[in-house]
């Protein structure tokens, strides 16, 4: 451990840098870093490089080459470079590569040089052509920049929402800037240039010189400018070697610097990691590497070869042919462990767990020391902390190995933090692995999330690793291991080379019932890559039969949606089918699929009787269903204003109902034209409504107006029954008062209904003297009823009308009435005149109770 | 329900905060369209938004004028309107005139339609077709379950039974799913789950997948309703069609009751107004003789007229201050109770009025005759009657259909001579309502020698794939039987009676038929809660020919979820009645557990046959 602290290059007083490598570099390069145009997408992203771009001459052999490797240096793809000249490549948040081209198109592949889709950043920069090209990351997603031949800037905020922007020109610019930055303030982006000793902000409106603060009048001419990751600072670097370091919007100076190296370095990057008050700029020569801060000293390192460097938010990568290396400021944690000569908390407990080990007694005594300052739990958290900001497992180990001695002095340590490291740290190693090549610190790996880091694994397909990590991390099945085993699968269905049967196979053996997974999506994927089978083939595995229907439709195997929305259960989506069907499919064909999907055709059918009622007929003649067109023309018939109309409606559903071998049905429907011919001469003829009464209404109207001919006539024209024709009669003949004709047809011949109902009918019409002329010609069995009836329902009704509306009178009435209720069939023996009489024999001390009761406190119908 | 030992019922759980959900999400819907607007109603939500939300909560969101969705153009000048409809075509069309008259006049407003308990593809098709898709924004108040009482919840969906049974759709079988998650989620979960009849297997299996879908468990909650019993109505066509003599049924066959209260007109209410009476377990009176066979509500209600009277005559010997502790304390609950006393006594003597007229006791006895199957001709010479004499349109019907359902079928002689003599008295055009009879099964003709019964429930055995049993379905109606005869038997849903059937004390369920039958639904559901499952009933599930299920959760301990388990959730697809539900609040007095009715609507047999009825356009 002496040696730790070796590569610790101090800044002023406290910061302390120090250079390490991650990777050596497996890409065999032969060409120099500075003939290639090379992008690296931060957190640990993969690298591009375009080579020979520069050569002019296009020879076939010769051509430029594309090529992405991950961040140690493994191929992951290349492409030969066939369109146009590029300018600029660079990376979006989602790790796409952007390939600027001089015509201002700008292609963008995915990271296995898959082409995904170009735009163009217009026509302006298509005529003038782009100078230089600056791809940014705002929160508004990733944008692109770029300054034309006309010295003009056009810039989007995001490449997925394009709007294009032109910037205000700059006055007088007569050359292009020296430099320039694209900047963020207040979600506003701007950019920032420099020509000779004049500084320019270019707003959406506007051109305004600006001047730092602070900034020595013989700096000189601006050469080379830099901002911060998180867009917060800004350096500047003058043709006189000189550094400012302040604040993004110019508004506060930090420090500044004397490099004394007059020429312009290639590269100049901010290197400070978050919430440090340290903040240095790293800049880039052919061969010096400098980090200039708040100090006059400087870190100065040689260059071996030539580097590029990589911003990140803690730090700076620097890549060249054969290493990659980190750069970053010495965290306050391990800071305060390794220093040599350190007595902080956490240098003691490490101490104290070394010489544990050695079984030393020196390990209470480091021990003692932290407790006694009662500085254990800080010492713990420092050693965890620290573990953090290691690179070497080794160093993770010993660190952490320290805190677990520290926590078991210590009462109701939370675990939480330690375990937590644990777990990071396992996935961190595992992802720093060379093979896999994301050079992940700790810091940025919080900050990009465990959710992200996954999704980056996904592309670039190490989904065994990632779901190892979701596993390990338990992380829950929805967002973990089902969407990357989604995504396996997405990614399966375009594997060309194996049969439809073995990649859905597959792929159900995989995913099985996974929660949340959706088979229609993966379906949706194997569709968009031409795979129609195979994509039918997984939609099986839906469980969700609402899922298939809109991809089956896409895919036109309507039929198949047809019977999935169908067993959904979902009615709407049914609908959807069926409409969708209607306008794809002839008419005939339509309706053939509905006859085989009962539930289908009778969804279709209800909307058809409410929205388009000539669709249902036509439905029916398809189907030669002659009963329901009968029907059809008998509702019809309703709607027809004139009588020829529903006559002719009518006579159409005659012939169905012949068709359909429903005779009945037809001669019910003859005899409806038949009554209506009748009922229109009978209406001219009497000048009194008759359309639309029923046989038994017309007749009985007939009879109430006195036209008794007309009756017998329609009596035999209609083979009316018998029974039916004296109830009719017998109740006309009451209504109308025409107690004679009733005496005269009672004697015409023997009543088919006997002769209680006349007197019924009689006493109905409160006519007593009339029914008690019947009662005599009743059978002897109906006979007292006939009797009571005449002679004793007037009594009872008189009864009713003299109460007061009493309580116990009424309920008594109700109590011998309810009989009826009460009876099983065996029960019901009591009869009609045993009703009464039991109603009479309770109505008597009632009646009594009566008038014991004269003075009610209260009338049951609120009168008080 | 094993217990032998007679436990108290548990009480059934609050369902108010159904009503809570749905006038807050109401209110949410409304406040969507700030500002001052016009509510357009359909007629028949009035009701049920009325137990939700009164016109003050509506105008507190600046609802200005309310109007019902009719056949008229809406005089409404507000710029705002809001339709608050169920998802209808017919409905939408109205919408669409409105919207395009407007435009016509060159007028611009905003529109909103709510639709209520869900939107359907159709109508937005409807919408689309009409040209005014764009111009209008839609909502849905998933206002599935209205509570009408402590044990009732209605979904208000009286469509249901004609559009399922009769013409097929398949609509509201989800709604009825949702409905169900609903429930489940708020009082489950249900640990067991029976069931007969295709659309309440669909409903089943339709909740199930939501349910999976939405991977919300309720694991972890005391569940408040343990078991759940799903009917479809036409496997019980016989028990709707029979005259109630419970008190609530005989209120609802002469007064209809509506959404839970009934309009009581100056017949009973002996003045000239009419009033509108809330009849819930909150009456008290009513609440004591709602389920009682009418012949014992007289009694009931001469005692406490009695009662009553004692108590105001207490007041006689009473110095002042007992005076003044009388009027302020007890005085007023005693003129409720004798507000209402008037009103239910009002109620039944204008029922026995009614009923008297009608020769209730003729029609009463040819029904037992019916369910028992003797003196067939002359109950048929009796319907014929009842026909001639243009009787009432709705009760022959129900006669016709009755005598048809428990001798499946009518003869070929009756089946023409009573249809005939029906259009000569009430016109030609219920040809159609006839048609439509057939159809769903309730008017049939017997065909000779046919026992098709055995090989169709064969085939249906064999087609229990999902898919398949809906295409079946379809024709399920085709052919149908309904074998009451042979499936009353095997249940015994006549008692055998020795001596009177006291109906003051009834013993079985019977007594809501006056001792002459068991509704047939209420036994099935009796006897498969008994054996949990439907062993043992083979034969009757045969004769129904319906798909039954029963389904378990696993690793549920006997005795485990305490009173949950004693409480069932009874659902009615196509409608249940009061009858019914008075039946299976005896059983589970009976049983110590409660009953939880769910139906699609309060149903009778007058509102099944207007169901079937073809009206003329």
């Amino acid at each position: 451990m002496d040696c730790y602290t070796a590569n610790w290059n101090p800044l002023g007083e406290e910061a302390f840098y120090r250079k390490f490598e991650l990777y050596t570099m497996e890409w065999g390069l032969k060409e120099d870093l500075r003939d290639c145009l090379v992008a690296a997408a931060p957190y640990g992203g993969p690298i591009a490089l375009l080579k020979n771009n520069a050569k002019k001459e296009k020879s076939p052999s010769t051509r430029p080459l594309l090529e992405i490797y991950s961040a140690s240096g493994l191929l992951l793809a290349s492409i030969p470079w066939k369109s146009g000249q590029l300018v600029q490549l660079g990376w979006t948040a989602s790790e796409d590569l952007l390939c600027i081209q001089e015509d201002g198109t700008v292609l963008i592949y995915n990271l296995f040089c898959e082409f995904k889709r170009h735009f163009s950043m217009g026509n302006e920069v298509l005529q003038n052509h782009v100078l230089e090209a600056k791809v940014f990351h705002t929160e508004y997603g990733t944008g692109v920049a770029i300054l034309t031949g006309a010295h003009r800037f056009s810039l989007t905020t995001n490449i997925d929402d394009l709007k294009l922007r032109r910037m205000p020109e700059v006055p007088g610019l007569q050359k292009p800037p020296s430099c320039w930055a694209v900047l963020t303030q207040d979600r506003v982006t701007i950019v920032l240039l420099a020509v000779g000793q004049d500084l320019y902000l270019l707003d959406n409106t506007s051109c305004s010189v600006v001047t730092p603060p602070g900034m020595s009048p013989s700096a000189g001419a601006y050469l080379q400018m830099a901002v911060s990751f998180n867009y917060r600072c800004l350096a500047l670097f003058t043709d006189t070697g000189y550094i400012w370091m302040g604040l993004a919007t110019l508004k506060d100076k930090f420090c500044e610097f004397n490099s004394t190296i007059r020429s312009p370095p290639k590269q100049m990057v901010w290197c400070s990691r978050p919430r440090s008050r340290q903040r240095a700029v790293v800049l880039a020569w052919e061969r010096q590497l400098m980090v200039a801060g708040n100090s006059t000293e400087c870190i100065r390192f040689v260059l071996d070869e030539d580097s590029y460097l990589v911003p990140e938010p803690d730090g700076v990568r620097i890549l060249s042919r054969t290493s990659h290396e980190f750069l970053h400021e010495i965290p306050e944690a391990s800071q305060e462990i390794f220093k040599i000569a350190s007595m902080a908390p956490g240098a003691l407990l490490l101490e104290a767990q070394k010489e544990y080990e050695k079984e030393s007694q020196k390990a209470d005594e480091y021990l003692r020391e932290i407790k006694d300052q009662k500085l254990l739990p800080e010492a713990v958290s420092q050693c965890i902390e620290a573990a953090g900001y290691e690179h070497e497992p080794e160093t993770q180990k010993s660190l952490l190995r320290a805190a677990s001695f520290g926590k078991c002095f210590i009462d109701k340590f939370p675990p939480e933090s330690f375990v937590r490291m644990c777990q990071d740290l396992r996935v961190l190693n595992s992802i720093r692995d060379y093979q896999i090549g994301i050079p992940l610190t700790f810091t940025q790996y919080k900050r990009l999330t465990i959710e992200v880091l996954l999704d980056r694994l996904v592309l670039r397909r190490l989904y065994p690793l990632a779901i190892r990590i979701c596993e390990y991390l338990r992380l829950p099945e929805i967002q973990g291991v089902s969407r990357i085993l989604a995504h396996w699968a997405c990614y399966k269905v375009q594997q060309k080379d194996k049969s439809d049967e073995e990649v859905a196979y597959a792929i159900n053996q995989k995913l099985g019932d996974t929660p949340g997974i959706s088979y229609s999506e993966i379906a949706a994927r194997a569709y968009d890559c031409g795979r129609t089978e195979l994509a039918i083939k997984l939609l099986e595995y839906e469980p969700r039969s609402g899922e298939q229907v809109p991809l089956l439709l896409k895919m036109k195997r309507s039929k198949l949606a047809l019977s999935k929305a169908i067993e959904s259960g979902d009615t709407d989506l049914v609908y959807t089918v069926v409409l969708h069907l209607k306008n794809e499919l002839n008419r005939g064909t339509f309706f053939m699929t509905l006859q085989n999907q009962p539930v289908a055709l009778s969804l279709y059918r209800q909307f058809c009787k409410h929205q388009e009622r000539e669709t249902l007929k036509d439905l029916y003649n398809q189907d030669d269903n002659h009963q329901e067109l009968g029907n059809f023309h008998v509702h019809s018939s309703y709607s027809e204003k004139r009588i020829e109309g529903r006559v002719g409606a009518l006579q159409n559903a005659v012939d169905e109902y012949y068709k359909a071998k429903n005779e009945f049905a037809a001669k019910a429907t003859e005899d409806q034209i038949k009554l209506l011919r009748l009922q229109r001469h009978l209406q001219e003829d009497f000048d009194k409504p008759y359309l639309d009464l029923s046989l038994h209404n017309t007749v009985s109207t007939l009879i109430q107006d006195g036209h008794h001919k007309k009756a017998e006539q329609l009596y035999r024209e209609f083979k009316i029954p018998d029974k039916r024709y004296w109830w009719l009669k017998i109740s006309a003949l009451a209504t109308r008062g025409d107690w004679e004709e009733m005496e005269k047809f009672s004697k015409s011949k023997k009543s088919p209904i006997g002769y209680l109902p006349f007197v019924e009918i009689a006493v109905k019409h409160h006519n007593r003297y009339e029914a008690k002329k019947y009662a005599p010609r009743v059978t002897p069995e109906q006979r007292v009823k006939a009797f009571i009836l005449v002679g004793y329902v007037g009594c009872l009704s008189l009864e009713r009308q003299g109460g007061t509306g009493e309580l116990e009178i009424r309920l008594g009435l109700m109590a011998a009435g309810g009989s009826w209720c009460s009876s099983t069939p065996r029960a019901v023996g009591l009869g009609y005149s045993g009703r009464i009489r039991e109603a009479l024999i309770l109505l008597l001390p009632l009646g009594a109770a009566r008038g014991a009761t004269q003075t009610p406190l209260f009338s049951p119908h609120g009168g008080k | 329900m094993a217990s032998t030992a007679r436990r108290d019922a548990p009480e059934p759980p609050d369902f108010g905060i159904l009503k809570r959900l749905a006038r807050d999400q109401l209110i949410y819907l409304l406040e969507q369209l700030p500002g001052r607007k016009d509510l357009f109603i359909e007629p028949d939500l009035m009701s049920p938004l009325d137990r939700i939300a009164n016109v003050s909560v509506l105008k507190q969101h600046e609802v200005d004028k309310l109007y019902r969705v009719e056949n008229r153009p809406a005089p409404s000048s507000s710029d705002q309107l809001c339709f608050l409809v169920r998802p209808r075509v017919r409905t939408m069309r109205y919408i669409a005139d409105v919207v395009n008259a407007d435009k016509m006049s060159g007028r611009s407003r905003k529109y909103k339609i709510i639709f209520s308990p869900q939107k359907f593809y159709a109508c937005e098709m409807v919408l689309e077709e009409e040209g005014v898709f764009g111009d209008v924004t839609c909502d849905e108040w998933s206002f599935y379950l209205l509570p009408l009482d402590e044990d009732i919840i209605s979904m208000e969906l009286p469509e249901f039974f004609r559009d399922y049974f009769l013409e097929g759709d398949h609509r509201w079988i989800n709604s009825v799913a949702r409905a169900l998650q609903l429930l489940n989620s708020l009082y489950g979960p249900f640990s067991r789950a029976y069931g007969i009849g295709r659309c309440a297997k669909m409903s089943y299996e339709l909740w199930r997948d939501l349910e999976e879908e939405s991977e919300s468990d309720g694991q972890g909650r005391k569940p408040e309703i343990g078991n759940i019993f799903l009917m479809d109505r036409d496997m019980d066509y016989v028990t709707a069609l029979c005259s109630q003599v419970v008190y609530e049924g005989l209120v609802d066959d002469t007064f209809r009751i509506k959404c839970g209260s009934v309009d009581f007109g100056p017949e009973v209410t002996s003045s000239d107004k009419s009033i509108k009476v809330l009849l819930n377990a909150q009456d008290k009176i009513f609440s004591q003789i709602r389920n009682e066979h009418f012949s014992s509500v007289f009694g009931f209600l001469s005692q406490k007229s009695r009662n009553l009277q004692a108590q105001y005559d207490r007041r006689q010997g009473m110095d002042i201050k007992q005076m003044k502790n009388f009027v302020s304390q007890e005085l007023k609950g005693l003129k409720q109770e004798h507000r209402l006393l008037s009103l239910h006594i009002g109620a039944c003597e204008s029922i026995m009025k009614k009923k008297t007229k009608q020769d209730f006791q003729e029609m009463i006895k040819v029904e037992h005759a019916l369910l028992e199957g003797f003196d067939i001709r002359e109950s048929a010479s009796f319907i014929e009657e009842h026909i001639d004499r243009q009787v009432s349109p709705i009760e022959s019907l129900r006669l016709m259909c009755l005598l048809s359902i428990t001798e499946n079928g009518l003869i070929p002689k009756d089946y023409r001579s009573l249809k005939t003599q029906y259009l000569q008295s009430y016109g030609p055009e219920h040809l159609l309502t006839f048609h439509n009879l057939k159809h769903i099964g309730l008017l049939t003709e017997q065909t000779a020698g046919e026992t098709l019964t055995a090989v169709e429930s064969r085939v249906s055995k064999l087609v229990t794939d999902r898919a398949a049993g809906k295409i079946t379905d379809a024709f399920n109606s085709l052919a149908k039987k309904s074998n009451f005869r042979a499936i009353s038997k095997k249940l015994s849903l006549i008692p055998r009676v020795d001596g009177e059937y006291n109906l003051k004390m009834p013993r079985d369920m019977a007594y809501v038929f006056s001792g002459a039958y068991t509704p047939l639904s209420c036994k099935i559901i009796e006897q498969v809660l008994e054996r949990r499952g439907w062993q043992g009933l083979e034969e009757v599930v045969r004769l129904l020919n319906g798909s039954e299920f029963a389904m378990a959760d696993g690793g549920l301990e006997e005795g485990a979820g305490g009173d949950a388990q004693r409480v069932v959730l009874a659902v009615f697809l196509g409608g249940c009645t009061f009858s019914e539900i008075a039946a299976l609040r005896f059983l589970g007095k009976e049983r110590g557990c409660r009953f939880i009715f769910l139906t699609t609507a309060i149903t009778s047999s007058a509102r099944m046959m207007e169901a079937m009825a073809e009206a003329k356009a």
